[in-house]
């Protein structure tokens, strides 16, 4: 699992921590992402970096579903104190090919003590 | 036990670099293993032969440029952030047309998916970052 | 699970982020500036008072004594130990959660 805390742009840890999961995605491991804290920032729509000179990395996020990195769990506590919704993220999506290639939501909104249990049932833990 | 560590940032600014490297002789000290350390993020700039740190400081690259040597550690840069950060071997410097080259000793560039393979091989892998 | 925890509980949401989501019976280790959050008297005391009814927690020693805060200034039942000790650590949980 890759934690991800971090807000996009602020720092870079957002971006190159993508790169090592799609990476990782590549080595045909059981991958999946949490998104906690500022790391809620990053999967919110309408960024638009242009205005600052820097790269835009969220289309990249679109991507994750076609690695089969189609689990991404969001804390919905964290969301809250933020004042966001799922509404305010990224519509993420991959095609399950044992289901007809049916197009699937990849976030997955869990509450604190879900993310608890599936933190714990990680063999490796990745932080960005 | 077989190790593998990621350095997420560089020398100085954070204990990060020392924390690991701490932790590592003590692991070693107990007879373990080191699979592999592996720099990333900033972490890369634990690789650059070109620092002079004042006399009265730890030396941090060449520390690990040390320890690599007295234990046959395997010490990885990460390709993509050392290219960010200009972080260089000869054969990077000859592949992007740059004047020179700044990797210290006990130090080598690949890939990512080295890691992956740490997480896979290793029984623990610790992140020592910001 | 052992978690590891080395920002400032003054500085970040790291520990009680930790804490929120460490399950009962996780190793809980302060490294770097993380040992502050085994000051006893602080204002983040209390989180970690009431956590170590679940989780145990401990405090790198060469971190505390680096930053001038001896033995009798932690939370009580916080225990300090060396790298040694986090070598031990690592070893006796399976898996790892570095909070940054």
């Amino acid at each position: 699992m890759y934690i991800n805390r971090h807000a996009p742009c602020g720092t870079v840890y957002a971006v190159e921590g993508l790169e090592v999961v799609l990476i990782g995605a590549a080595f045909e491991q059981d991958v999946c992402m949490a998104f906690v804290g500022d790391g809620v920032f990053q999967l919110k729509q309408d960024q638009d970096t242009a205005d600052t000179g820097m790269k835009n990395f969220s289309p990249a996020y679109r991507a994750l579903g076609d690695y089969e990195v189609n689990r991404l769990y969001v804390e919905r506590e964290s969301l809250q104190e933020r004042g966001l919704t799922e509404g305010d993220l990224m519509p993420l999506t991959w095609e399950d090919e044992d289901d007809d290639w049916a197009e699937k939501p990849s976030i997955h909104i869990v509450d604190r003590a879900q993310l608890a249990d599936l933190i714990e049932e990680q063999d490796i833990l990745l932080n960005f | 036990m077989k190790f593998s560590v990621m350095v997420n940032e560089g020398p100085y600014t954070h204990q990060a670099s020392d924390s690991a490297y701490q932790f590592i002789q003590a692991a070693l000290s107990a007879g373990h293993k080191i699979f592999r350390v592996f720099f990333y993020h900033d972490g890369v700039n634990n690789g650059t032969r070109l620092t002079t740190p004042p006399q009265d400081d730890r030396n941090i690259v060449n520390r690990w440029s040390e320890l690599a040597s007295e234990y046959d550690l395997d010490l990885v840069v990460c390709v993509a952030a050392a290219q960010r950060r200009g972080i260089v071997d000869p054969d990077e410097a000859k592949r992007n047309s740059k004047d020179g080259d700044n990797i210290a000793p006990g130090f080598r560039i690949s890939g990512l998916g080295q890691l992956i393979e740490a997480g896979i091989e290793s029984d623990r892998l610790l992140v020592f970052g910001d | 699970m052992l978690h590891t925890v080395n920002k400032s509980p003054f500085e970040s949401s790291s520990l009680r982020t930790c804490l929120s989501l460490a399950k009962n019976g996780s190793d809980v280790l302060l490294i770097e500036d993380g040992v502050y959050g085994a000051l006893t008297g602080s204002a983040h005391a209390p989180l970690v008072t009431e956590a170590l009814g679940d989780v145990r927690v401990y405090a790198l020693e060469p971190d505390l004594k680096a930053r001038g805060l001896s033995g009798d200034r932690l939370i009580p039942g916080i225990e300090a130990v060396g790298y040694d000790g986090f070598v031990e650590l690592a070893c006796a949980n399976d898996k790892i959660q570095n909070w940054l």
